[in-house]
This record gives structure tokens, C-alpha cells and sequence, in this order.
């Protein structure tokens, strides 16, 4: 337990809100998916393929420069909860940390650098996916520290690799380069002016993809959406960068036209929505994570277009981070059910609101624990 | 209610608005928000929502190879039947063992089979694997040359000269 503790902000620097472009575009991630030769992978790979992969990964974790100072989470020494906060930190991935019926496989781990933004998932799907996530968009950065990265381990360890296929992965999707660049953009002036859909189809003729955040229904939850190069073979790193860049840039620069738009043709509704959604978070006693992230989208265009000034991208970011439901928990120190899920995850708003600056117009408010008037 | 793409199905995507579910939002039916890179496949797991939001893309099934076949991997024994219906291989040598029908599913799905990016070099490369590697970085050179990226073609020549020097001795 004490070595989970001591790993410094443990995947959390991308909140920072820092890169280009932080109010639109929350984070950039680059991920190499790598194999080692002479083990089977993913199901087909037993516990001796497994442990011998790890082996080999500690060994090497204290010497490379990019994992200096590194963490090695080993997935079975972790409690469930505990394995929970690495997958919402988007450490670790649901198929890593196991699941209440199936508990995480011996050998699967996490490295974390203590240095860098970058961490290994050991024994996923792959033997090693190598990930870097920054915040905002920078792509050439994430890049540049997994590249590195991927030059320093590659020398020690012998990676799968292929004269014309490249690098070799479980799934062909991820055979070549072994690169997914993923960027998570916030568009809710494209959603509402009805734009989204030309814009979704576009990407889908460029050959890119995107995800939304689907809560219940399978609605699109926080018009959240995650834009990734759909291909890995057949075109060069830099390549599949740039272009998801060129791409992304272009989605942003419509999404701030839209936003024009709507401050233009209906900015009292525009600014009543950011508003209201503000006042719930400020003052609801109990919150769905679904509700949380509708009134963030809200609240996060009303900073981004200066309705809502005292307020920083980098709250908005913690707040979707600290309000899922492993979190929640690490923070009460015990398992909450899910109405006190809700309690704890709205007074968590409330607090975080409260402390870092209230942005009502009719003045200051000292602290949220004074009852909202006519609460 | 009708997709507002196609105006023809019924919609069961449904993009929320930024507040309150009261402002406009966009409907689909699942043909067309699959067309659009949707997924279809019912809501995740209630508790970690955001999680299969920014879970992995890919894995999606590649199509099905034109003739079954049940070839083996002499390395881990997965069946070529056994990766169709799994779509994962299950060691770096089936990519040797079902090279055929691969380099075939590779092209569907990349709609390239050649890899054009990083070469590889294992720590202890024979000559034909510096020379490979070598290769690779020139083409790389030449395009961070091309985008006037010259830090990194900075770098790249440097890599260059001391696999080359390796080369020779
Ligand atoms: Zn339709
Ligand atoms: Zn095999």
C-alpha cells in the first residue's frame, strides 16, 4: 500500500491544464503497443510467459532515464479499489485491474515514472503499451517522451518485430506502428448548433475515429469526444501525428466558430444554461457522475468563453477526476453505496467550488458549509 | 422518433446538449451512427463511466478470412480458426505461421501491408537488420527534412552516423 502512495501525483500532470489549446482539448495521449519475442501473448500467454515478461521489465525499469524513479504496481498486491483509481486515472485499462469475478492475472502490472508523463501497462493485451498523456493539445510531446522511451526499453529487451509487418501486436489493428494517438476535446458548441454530425462523419472519411462518454441510454455524456488515427500500418509515426493534428486543429477552430455563433443567435439562453448548470453544481446535495459531467460541459464553456471568469480549467479537470466512484471512496475511507455516492461526490463539488473562488455576481461567500439561502 | 440523418430508421444514439437536456440535440439510428464511428453496443457498466470513455479504441473483430482453414501455430497452437473467432493472435510466430491470410486481413484493415514507420533493431542485430534499420532511418531523415523539422533531422543524422560507424567495424 505504501508504494501506491508514494508515486508522485500518480497520472495526474495532464490536469494541470497547461497545453495548447487546455479549454477545448483536455488531454493528449500517445500509446505503443510492443511485444516481446519468444512468449505468447495476451489469453494464450501463462503465468511463466507472464511473470518472465515482468521479470524483465523491473529489471530494467531503475536504469532507463525515462522511468527514473519508476513505481511498479504489481495488479495482484493492489486491493479492488485501489486498482479502480489507476483505471479512472486511465493507468491501467478495465481488462488490466481484473474484475470482481476474475481477479487480475499474476504478472500484470503498471510502471509509473516518477519523472515523466509515461507509464507501461504490463501483460495487457500486449506484453507492454507504453503510454504518455499531456494536457491539453501536444501531440509532438507525448510523442517525443514514449518514443524515447520506446528507444531506451527496445535496446534492452527484444521487441517482436517484423520486416514488413513492423512491430507485432495481439490484434492486427495495432500491428505496424503500434501508435494510438487519442485527443480528448470537449465540443459543446458543435452539439448545439447541430454541427456535430457533418463533423463526425468528416472524421470518419479521413480515416480517423472517435469515441463519446456514453452514460446510461447510450447518450453521449458531456459532449466529451475522444478523436484517434484509426490505422497503424502502411504510414510513418509522424505522419499519423501530423495528421491527427491537422485534424484536431481544424475540429477546434469549428468549435470555436460555433460558439460564435450561439453567443450570436442565442446568447441569453447560451448564457442562462452555463449559468444554471453552475448554480447545481454549486448547491446540489447529490449527483449522478452522469448529471456531474452534463453540468461540467456547461460550466467548462462558460469559463472557456469568459462567462464564468474566477473559475480555472484545471478545477473543472480535478473535478471529473476526484468525483468517480473509486475516489469517492479512497476518500471516505470506505465503500459507498450509490446514493452515498452521490451525496459524497456533490458535497466534493460543492467544497472544491467553494474553495477556489465563488464566482457569484452578488459577491463572495466565505465557505460552502453555510447553507445556500432558502437550502 | 426518425433518424435525423437518414430520416428513415428509428434513432437510438442520442447526443445530449450542454445542460439541463433541454437544448437541441442530434438523433441517429444505429446504421448511421455506426457509419459515423458510434459505438452501438449498449451503455457501459454504470460505475466507470468515464473509464470506457476513454478506454482503447480498435479490437473490433476484423472480417472474416474467405476460406476457413485450420492451420496451427507451431510456436503457441492457436488455429487460424481459433483467431477468427477470438481476433487476437496469440504470439509473435503466428504472424510467420498465417502470414497469407494476414498480409490479406492487414490490407483490408490498414489498406497497406508494409510497414513504413520505426525499424527495429534487437540488441544484438546481425548485419542485415543494421543495414534494414538504417534504411528506415534515412526514410525518416528524408521526411523530417521534407517538413523542415530540423531538430529532429538533427538527431536522425546523428543515429545515422553511429549505426554506420557500427556498420564498419
Ligand atoms: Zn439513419
Ligand atoms: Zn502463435
Amino acid at each position: 500500500m505504501s508504494t501506491f502512495d508514494a508515486v508522485p501525483d500518480l497520472g495526474l500532470n495532464w490536469l494541470d491544464a497547461s497545453g495548447d489549446h487546455a479549454e477545448i482539448v483536455l488531454s493528449t495521449r500517445v500509446r505503443l503497443a510492443r511485444n516481446l519475442q519468444g512468449h505468447a501473448f495476451g489469453p494464450r500467454a501463462r503465468v511463466n510467459d507472464r511473470e518472465a515478461v515482468l521479470s524483465r521489465v523491473r529489471q530494467h525499469s531503475d536504469r532507463l532515464d525515462s522511468l527514473e524513479g519508476a513505481t511498479v504496481l504489481h495488479m495482484p498486491d493492489l486491493d479492488a479499489r485501489r486498482r479502480t483509481i489507476l483505471l479512472e486515472r486511465r493507468l491501467a485499462s478495465r481488462e488490466l485491474i481484473g474484475s470482481a469475478d476474475a481477479d487480475p492475472a499474476n504478472g500484470t502490472a503498471v510502471v509509473v515514472s516518477g519523472r515523466h508523463p509515461l507509464n507501461v501497462m504490463v501483460n495487457e493485451e500486449d506484453h507492454l503499451r507504453l503510454q504518455s498523456v499531456v494536457s491539453g493539445l501536444r501531440l509532438r510531446e507525448a510523442w517525443s517522451q514514449v518514443d524515447r522511451l520506446d528507444e531506451e526499453l527496445g535496446r534492452e529487451l527484444p521487441y517482436a518485430f517484423h520486416h514488413e509487418f513492423g512491430f507485432l501486436t495481439s490484434c492486427p489493428t495495432n500491428t505496424g506502428t503500434g501508435l494510438r494517438a487519442s485527443v480528448l476535446v470537449h465540443l459543446p458548441g458543435l452539439v448545439l448548433t447541430k454541427e456535430i454530425s457533418k463533423v463526425l462523419h468528416a472524421l470518419g472519411q479521413v480515416g480517423l475515429t472517435f469515441r463519446g462518454l456514453y452514460g446510461e441510454g447510450s447518450e453521449v455524456v458531456g459532449n466529451f469526444f475522444q478523436i484517434s488515427n484509426q490505422t497503424t500500418l502502411g504510414k510513418s509515426e509522424e505522419d499519423l501525428l501530423d495528421h491527427l493534428d491537422q485534424v484536431v486543429r481544424k475540429v477546434i477552430q469549428h468549435e470555436r466558430e460555433a460558439r460564435q455563433v450561439l453567443l450570436r443567435d442565442a446568447g441569453s439562453v447560451t448564457e442562462d444554461k452555463i449559468w444554471r448548470a453552475y448554480g447545481l453544481l454549486r448547491y446540489a446535495r447529490s449527483l449522478s457522475f452522469e448529471e456531474l459531467m452534463n453540468l461540467l460541459s456547461g460550466v467548462r464553456l462558460g469559463v472557456s468563453l469568459k462567462l464564468l471568469p474566477e473559475l480555472r480549467v484545471y478545477t473543472l479537470n480535478k473535478l471529473m477526476i476526484f468525483t468517480q466512484p473509486a475516489h469517492l471512496e479512497e476518500a471516505a475511507g470506505r465503500d459507498l453505496t450509490p446514493s452515498e455516492s452521490d451525496a459524497h461526490r456533490a458535497a466534493f463539488v460543492r467544497r472544491i467550488l467553494g474553495s477556489e473562488g465563488d464566482v457569484s455576481p452578488d459577491g463572495p461567500e466565505s465557505s460552502d458549509e453555510r447553507p445556500a439561502p432558502g437550502a | 422518433m426518425d433518424c435525423e440523418n437518414c430520416g428513415e430508421a428509428d434513432a437510438v444514439i442520442h447526443l445530449t446538449q450542454v445542460v439541463n437536456n433541454k437544448m437541441s440535440s442530434l438523433h441517429l439510428c444505429e446504421q448511421c451512427a455506426a457509419a459515423k464511428g458510434l459505438e452501438t453496443e449498449g451503455p457501459p457498466a454504470a460505475s466507470f463511466p468515464l473509464q470506457e470513455f476513454l478506454a482503447e479504441m480498435g479490437g473490433e473483430s476484423p472480417a472474416p478470412a474467405p476460406a476457413p482453414v485450420d492451420e496451427k501455430c507451431g510456436f503457441c497452437g492457436l488455429t487460424f480458426q481459433g483467431f477468427r473467432k477470438a481476433g487476437r493472435l496469440g504470439c509473435p510466430h503466428c504472424y510467420i505461421s498465417f502470414e497469407g491470410h494476414l498480409r490479406a486481413l492487414l490490407g483490408r484493415i490498414h489498406n497497406s501491408t508494409q510497414h513504413v514507420g520505426k525499424v527495429y533493431l534487437p540488441p544484438d542485430p546481425t548485419a542485415s537488420q543494421l543495414e534494414r534499420r538504417l534504411e528506415g532511418l534515412r526514410g525518416q531523415l528524408r521526411r523530417a527534412v521534407d517538413a523542415e523539422d530540423f531538430e529532429r533531422a538533427a538527431g536522425l543524422r546523428d543515429e545515422i552516423r553511429i549505426l554506420e560507424a557500427e556498420g564498419v567495424t
